[in-house]
This record gives structure tokens, C-alpha cells and sequence, in this order.
């Protein structure tokens, strides 16, 4: 049972990442599609950085980078270009799998070392918890550091009411003098670091070799779960866990040889995706207090 | 500092300039990109760009790639016109194909051609009904639709892994997950040429683009309903003051973006691989969103765009095979360029002008 739940645990936390960096993006009132993108180039920039420099903490690195690397493309363009940002942002998708497939070729092939667990001092001794909470890598204590920093920095912080402000009506907050384009730029690297980072975790704990497109549309599901969470950051973690579920559940259903056809258990992430965004954006239509006014709505600078 | 000022009437001259500075400057990056990672520039370019036009059947080859593009892409165009952003049409292609496949099954030793046009009407139902799901969540309870359509795209693919390894599997296939053949009727011929024979793949599905493009260039420039969405997209607002109404134009054009991906699908199993496999679809769904915007979203621009991205497809098939350069290039090349003609449309829209000064 703790293993499964370990499992649960470590395919929900790319998700977390990649989605938490997001609503931070979002909340800037910036929509970036390209979240599939970076994380692939995330993936790829991991595995290159920890086979070169044969240390998987370096990958965390490397991750990060790439993903930050994807989001100033996207933020060149849609922040200083004023491009759309919902092609922008599939056209970072579909450059990043370029992009990434074409780094990742000489790496086909080769197995990277797995991200050590840390076990935190006293507290991995309690049964079960312990084992389940207290045995993670560094990645996973960094993603829940990063929920209770980004809860307490949107509700509690200056920096993150501006923030806030900017994605609610960026022309009021640019005629108080805050600078949007900058406040956007900041938010939308976040975004893309959280996923670059999201994306290092499946080499590096997941999988640990390279293959094409091997974040199969969990950049997706994340954009999803902002949505789903409706931009909270601690609901998140509830949606990320749920998600991963559904994914073991399918895994130990065709492990187990359930009398459903594998292909119909692989659709259930994606299905139960659509239903959530059903379920949620129903309600939403009474309650749209929390999505970010401004969201997608490129801001013009006319002096 | 650089400065934006909108322009009183969109620029002509940029409409036209963009798309090809888009290419130049795309082809410019290539390069660069092809320079750090150690490959030959030169070489490369030479294989994506002018090896596809070195033989005449290559060149027909070309006409074959671009048929699905220009199909799905011109469905596209409704959408994106209408800011209404599909972007599932690979699974909408893929649920048409399966649909008007399992339909076309059903006639085994059917002969008559009557067949496939009844298998095209299906396969616009299908491509249609996976567009409809998008679709009826986005006008009745404003869910994202392009979440939704992109999910779609992973269901399908696991759904025609299903139907082809499952139920519609040959159970003469010796194992290999593949339908039993299309009926003589279900299939698109080539196109025989008088003295040469065939060219390449060139068959007769290639044809549909002719009654597809004139079609969408008039509902576009010449119907009210294609003066609507048209407003929809650019002017939301002045939609709603008009009385226009948003819900069955978001619907209908994405009904008939999914048909037409879906009409993509069979024509492109029909004529080239004549039996269902568990890959139908290689990306055209994605490649044709660029195909889409290099068109300009006008239908006429939309086969030229069609035309160079099925050259890149089919180039950097050859790159691979003659260099081992990885064919995923296609989507470095297709993602540059829409950065570059997603600037254009901004330069359209804005005069820039470089200016110093402090606040």
C-alpha cells in the first residue's frame, strides 16, 4: 500500500509543478499554452545536463534552465510582439518537441542515475508516514515549499497583490506605474521553470532514459488542472494527486489484467480531464471572481 | 524603447510582406540552429527544401502530403477566424477515417466507387461528432475548448489502437494489428497520366481540394454567414451589437472544421494505405494550424501554405534518410515560423518606432 501511494505520490508531482508554475503565469494574466513544450525541453535538458555532467542534481538545473529558456521565447513574443497568445503558445509546443527531439537524439538510449532520496531526520522513523512523506527526493519537498510559498506570496505579500492586479486589469495597474511588461516577463519564466522542472522529474524519478514526446500531454493535463484548481494554489495539490491516481489506478488495472481493454483504462486521464473541466467551468459560470480578468489580453504600451 | 502605435487601417503591404520575410527569417534560424547542433547547413537546407522538387514524382509526392493539410487547414480557418481555437483536428481526422472505415468494411467486395463517396459523408459525420463534443461543453457550459479538443486527440488515438488491435483486427493478419483490406469501392485510384503512367502517389483525392478551396473562398468573402464569423473573431463586441449569435457560430464551425478533418482522414487512408493501421495520422492535425496561419486564414493562401509545409514534411523525411538529421526538425521549422507570422500580424496591426525617453 505505501508503495502505491508512493507511486501516486511521484507521478502527481510533475503535474504539481508544472501547474502551480502556471497559475503564477496566469495569474500575471498571461495564458501560456506552451506548458507541454517546456516541460518536454525540461525532460530533455536534465537528462543532457546529468549525463554531462553525471551528477542528476545538476539535471534539476538543467531542467530549470531549458524551461526558463522556453518561456522568455514565449514572452519575446507575446509580452513585446504583442502576438496572440494562444498560437504563440501551441507554436512553443510545437517547437519545443522539435526542439527537444533534436537534443534528445544522441541521448537515445542512455539510462541516467535516479534523483537520491533524502530522508529527513527523525521524522522518516514514523511508520508509514515516514515512508511515504519523509523519503522523497528533493525535487518533491521543493514542489510542497513551493505551494505554501506561493499561497502565502499571493495572499499576504505586496509583490504578489501587484502581481494580482496586473492579471485582474493591467491598464489600472499600468497607470498607478507598475511595470506590466516586466511583472509578465517574471511570472511567465516562474511558469516555465516550474515546468522545466516538472519536466526533469520524469527522467530523472520516472523514467530514466529519453524517448519523443515522453511527457505525453501532461503539460496538458496541467494547464487543465489550473483550471480545475480555479487558480488556488493548495487545490492543486489535491488535483495533481487525484490525476496521478487515476493514472496508477489505470497502470495496476492493466497490470492486473482487468476485463477492460488497455487502450480504454489509457484514455482515463484524459477523460477524467475533460469531465473536470466540465464539472468546474459549470460552476464557473455563476462564480468567475477567481480567474484572472485579464487572462490571454495582450497589454498595449501607447504613451 | 520600442514603441506601438495602432494603424488607422491594417497594412496591405505587410499582409503580403509577412508571410514570406516569415519564411526568409525562418530559413535564416534554421540555419543557425543546424550550425550549433553540428550539422551541415547547407546540405540540410538542400534536403528540406529542394531536394522534395528533384523529381517530377517526387513533386507530385509534394501535391500528395499537402492534400490532408489543405483540407484540415481550411476547416481551421473557420475556427481561427471565429477565435474559436481547435486545436484536436488530428483526433477529429482520426475518429473520420475509423468511422468511414469500419463503414467502408461492412461492403466487403463492394466495387463500385459509390462506396467511397458514401465513406467521405461518414467521415465527415465522425470528424464532426468528435468536434462535437468540444463544442457542445464550450456553448453550454463555456468550457475550454481547446483543452477539450486536445484531450480528444490522445482518445482517438488510443480508441483506433483499440478498434484495429480488437475487434476490426484481420484475423488473417498473421498478428499484425491491421483491418482487412478496403473493398475495390473504398479505394481513391491514382491518377493515370497519358504516356507516363503514374506520378508518384498522385491520386484522385487531390482533386477535392479544388471543390473544397472555391467553396470556403466564397462562404468566406461572398455569404453573410462568413461575414459573421469573420466579425466574431475581430470584433466580438460589434458580434454581439449586431445581434449575431455566438453559440451556434461557435458551433457550426467547429462541426465543420472536425467534418473536414475527418474527410481528411479517409481520403488519406482510402488512397494511400487501403486498409485501417493503428497510425493513420502524422501530425497533420497540428502541422495544419500552421498551415492555417501561413494561409493568412484565407483559403486561396492556405494551399500555398499547404504546399511549402508539405515540401518541409517530405524534406525532412529525405534529411533523415540522407544525414540522419531527426525528422522532428519539421516541428522546429513549423514553430519558428509561427512565431515570425504571428509578429507579422502585429506589425499589421501597429506602426513601430524606436524612441528614448524616461518616465
Amino acid at each position: 500500500m505505501d508503495a502505491l501511494i508512493l507511486t501516486i505520490i511521484a507521478t502527481s508531482i510533475p503535474l504539481l509543478l508544472a501547474a502551480t508554475g502556471e497559475l503564477i503565469t496566469e495569474k500575471s494574466g498571461v495564458l501560456n499554452l506552451g506548458v507541454e513544450g517546456m516541460m518536454l525541453s525540461g525532460a530533455v535538458g536534465a537528462l543532457g545536463a546529468t549525463l554531462w555532467l553525471g551528477n542528476p542534481y545538476f539535471g534539476i538545473l538543467g531542467g530549470a534552465i531549458s524551461g526558463v529558456f522556453m518561456a522568455s521565447i514565449f514572452s519575446v513574443f507575446t509580452i513585446n510582439l504583442m502576438t496572440n497568445q494562444v498560437a504563440t503558445g501551441l507554436g512553443l509546443t510545437i517547437f519545443a518537441a522539435g526542439f527537444s527531439g533534436l537534443a534528445g537524439a544522441p541521448l537515445v538510449g542512455k539510462t541516467v542515475p535516479s534523483l537520491p532520496k533524502i530522508e529527513l531526520f527523525l521524522l522518516s522513523d514514523i511508520p508509514h508516514i515516514g515512508d511515504i512523506l519523509f523519503k522523497q527526493d528533493l525535487i518533491a519537498y521543493l514542489s510542497i515549499a513551493l505551494i505554501i510559498l506561493i499561497t502565502f506570496f499571493l495572499n499576504h505579500s505586496k509583490s504578489g497583490i501587484v502581481l494580482r492586479a496586473v492579471g485582474d486589469d493591467h491598464n489600472s495597474a499600468h497607470s498607478i506605474g507598475y511595470p506590466i511588461k516586466k511583472i509578465r516577463w517574471l511570472a511567465t519564466c516562474f511558469g516555465g521553470m516550474c515546468a522545466g522542472l516538472g519536466g526533469a522529474y520524469i527522467p530523472l524519478v520516472l523514467t530514466p532514459h529519453w524517448s519523443e514526446g515522453m511527457t505525453a500531454g501532461r503539460g496538458w493535463i496541467a494547464l487543465a488542472l489550473v483550471v480545475f484548481a480555479s487558480w488556488i494554489p493548495w487545490r492543486v495539490i489535491v488535483g495533481a494527486l487525484i490525476f496521478g491516481g487515476i493514472t496508477i489506478a489505470q497502470l495496476v488495472g492493466q497490470a492486473r489484467g482487468w476485463p477492460i481493454p488497455s487502450q480504454i483504462l489509457s484514455m482515463m486521464p484524459y477523460l477524467a480531464t475533460i469531465l473536470a473541466l466540465t464539472i468546474i467551468s459549470g460552476r464557473f459560470s455563476k462564480n468567475k471572481s477567481s480567474v484572472p480578468a485579464s487572462l490571454g489580453k495582450p497589454f498595449i504600451d501607447t504613451p | 524603447m520600442i514603441i506601438f502605435t495602432p494603424r488607422n487601417k491594417v497594412s496591405q503591404n505587410w499582409m503580403i510582406a509577412a508571410p514570406i520575410l516569415s519564411i526568409f527569417l525562418t530559413i535564416v534560424m534554421g540555419t543557425l540552429i543546424f550550425s550549433l547542433l553540428g550539422y551541415n547547413p547547407a546540405e540540410t537546407l538542400y534536403q528540406i527544401f529542394v531536394s522534395p522538387f528533384s523529381r517530377i514524382d517526387r513533386i507530385s509526392d509534394i501535391f500528395v502530403k499537402a492534400c490532408p493539410l489543405i483540407i484540415i487547414g481550411t476547416g481551421l480557418m473557420f475556427c481561427f477566424r471565429a477565435n474559436v481555437w481547435n486545436i484536436g483536428a488530428e483526433g477529429q481526422f482520426i475518429i473520420g477515417a475509423l468511422l468511414a472505415g469500419s463503414f467502408g468494411l461492412l461492403f466487403p467486395g463492394m466495387e463500385t466507387k459509390f462506396l467511397i463517396f458514401m465513406m467521405i459523408i461518414v467521415g465527415f459525420i465522425g470528424g464532426a461528432l468528435w468536434a462535437f463534443i468540444p463544442a457542445i461543453l464550450k456553448t453550454k457550459l463555456n468550457v475550454n475548448e481547446i483543452l477539450v479538443s486536445l484531450m480528444l486527440v490522445y482518445v482517438a488515438m488510443l480508441l483506433i489502437d483499440f478498434v484495429v488491435r480488437g475487434p476490426l483486427r484481420d484475423p488473417m493478419s498473421f498478428g499484425f494489428p491491421l483491418t482487412k483490406a478496403y473493398p475495390e469501392g473504398a479505394l481513391i485510384n491514382k491518377i493515370p497520366i497519358p504516356g507516363i503512367g503514374f506520378l508518384g502517389q498522385l491520386h484522385y483525392g487531390v482533386l477535392i481540394i479544388f471543390i473544397i478551396a472555391p467553396i470556403s473562398w466564397v462562404i468566406i468573402n461572398k455569404t453573410l454567414s462568413g461575414f459573421k464569423i469573420t466579425v466574431l473573431g475581430s470584433a466580438p463586441k460589434a458580434a454581439k451589437f449586431a445581434g449575431f449569435k455566438e453559440k451556434s457560430i461557435t458551433m457550426s464551425v467547429l462541426l465543420l472544421s472536425g467534418g473536414l478533418a475527418g474527410v481528411a482522414g479517409v481520403i488519406e487512408v482510402s488512397a494511400n494505405m487501403g486498409q485501417l493501421q493503428p497510425e493513420v495520422s502524422f501530425g497533420y492535425g497540428f502541422t495544419a494550424i500552421i498551415v492555417a496561419f501561413l494561409g493568412r486564414l484565407n483559403p486561396i493562401g492556405i494551399i500555398f501554405a499547404g504546399i511549402m509545409l508539405a515540401t518541409v514534411k517530405l524534406g525532412a523525411d529525405n534529411a533523415q534518410m540522407a544525414m540522419g538529421v531527426p525528422k522532428v526538425v519539421t516541428g522546429l521549422f513549423e514553430g519558428i515560423l509561427l512565431f515570425f507570422l504571428l509578429t507579422g500580424e502585429t506589425l499589421q496591426k501597429y506602426q513601430i518606432a524606436w524612441k528614448n525617453y524616461r518616465r
